[in-house]
């Protein structure tokens, strides 16, 4: 099963990448970029298990290992079996 | 030396995680390292009271290991900083620090892309409290919160600093500034 993790800066935590994002974009002519914020999209691919086991493992991957919550949040969706 | 995928540590007094880039940088800056076999040892050691030091990537690795409160993000100017700084000695009175006269202010070198201390306003004050910031950058380099460039956790036997003071203990190579830090664990592991 595809699970996509999404880790993020927290809000207030500085992002200087993201800023040289936005920098490059209105250097570019796209007006009207107030700010940018670089993430990480993490793509697990899972054996088989029911949706809350697998919600309740990868909660657990981004406490452990895939996100700092000092810094970071995260949100993690479960792609539907097809 | 004990290789990251040991298991045991040897009965040692300090426990030293040196920088270099030695542990990689995959995901965040010593988030791998500090999730390697061998740091359930260094947990255990720094929770006996062990002293724990940590250079550079080391205190990334001390961080992400919830040694030391906070977090190193990125430069906040992009650039990698290789140069040498004058460090302010916040406290003194520590088992990293004791051996500089007061007044000290050591020069010593940085070299780092993400040494930028980040802690939330509420936590930063608690340190400044208890003395846990030891050392400050008179000119900061990275963007770090209020100047912090080393710490120590609660106890006082933890510490993490982005500056390398290992390389600055012959004057034939930038000086000998460096010294009275090692000066200072001698001085509490005897």
């Amino acid at each position: 099963m595809k699970v996509v993790v999404h880790v993020q800066l927290r809000e207030g935590v500085l992002d200087p990448q993201g800023k040289a994002i936005a920098g490059a974009l209105n250097t570019l002519g796209f007006a009207g970029v107030v700010d940018a914020r670089q993430s990480k999209v993490i793509a697990l691919d899972l054996e088989d298990m029911d949706e809350s086991t697998a919600r309740a493992r990868v909660d657990e991957m981004c406490r452990k290992l895939l996100a700092n919550t000092v810094i970071e949040t995260y949100s993690v969706s479960i792609e539907p079996a097809g | 030396m004990v290789w990251h995928a040991d298991h045991d540590l040897p009965d040692v007094d300090i426990v030293l995680l040196p920088g270099g880039f030695s542990y990689g940088d995959y995901l965040r800056s010593g988030a791998i390292a500090a999730r390697a076999p061998v740091m359930h040892d260094v947990i255990a050691h720094a929770k006996r009271g062990g002293y724990v030091v940590g250079i550079c990537n080391g205190f990334q690795v001390l961080t992400e290991a919830q040694l030391l409160p906070g977090a190193l993000l990125r430069n906040a100017n992009l650039h990698f900083v290789c140069r040498s700084v004058h460090l302010q000695i916040a406290n003194p009175d520590t088992g990293f620090t004791c051996a500089y006269g007061s007044g000290a202010v050591p020069q010593i070198p940085v070299a780092h892309h993400d040494g930028n201390y980040f802690a939330d306003a509420k936590t930063l004050d608690r340190m400044e409290g208890e003395g846990q910031v030891v050392f400050r950058y008179c000119d900061n380099p990275n963007g770090s919160a209020r100047d912090i460039a080393g710490i120590i956790n609660e106890k006082g036997n933890v510490l993490g600093m982005m500056p390398h003071p290992e390389r600055a203990v012959d004057p034939a190579t930038g000086g000998t500034d460096g010294r009275a830090f090692f000066e200072s664990l001698m001085r509490g592991v005897r």
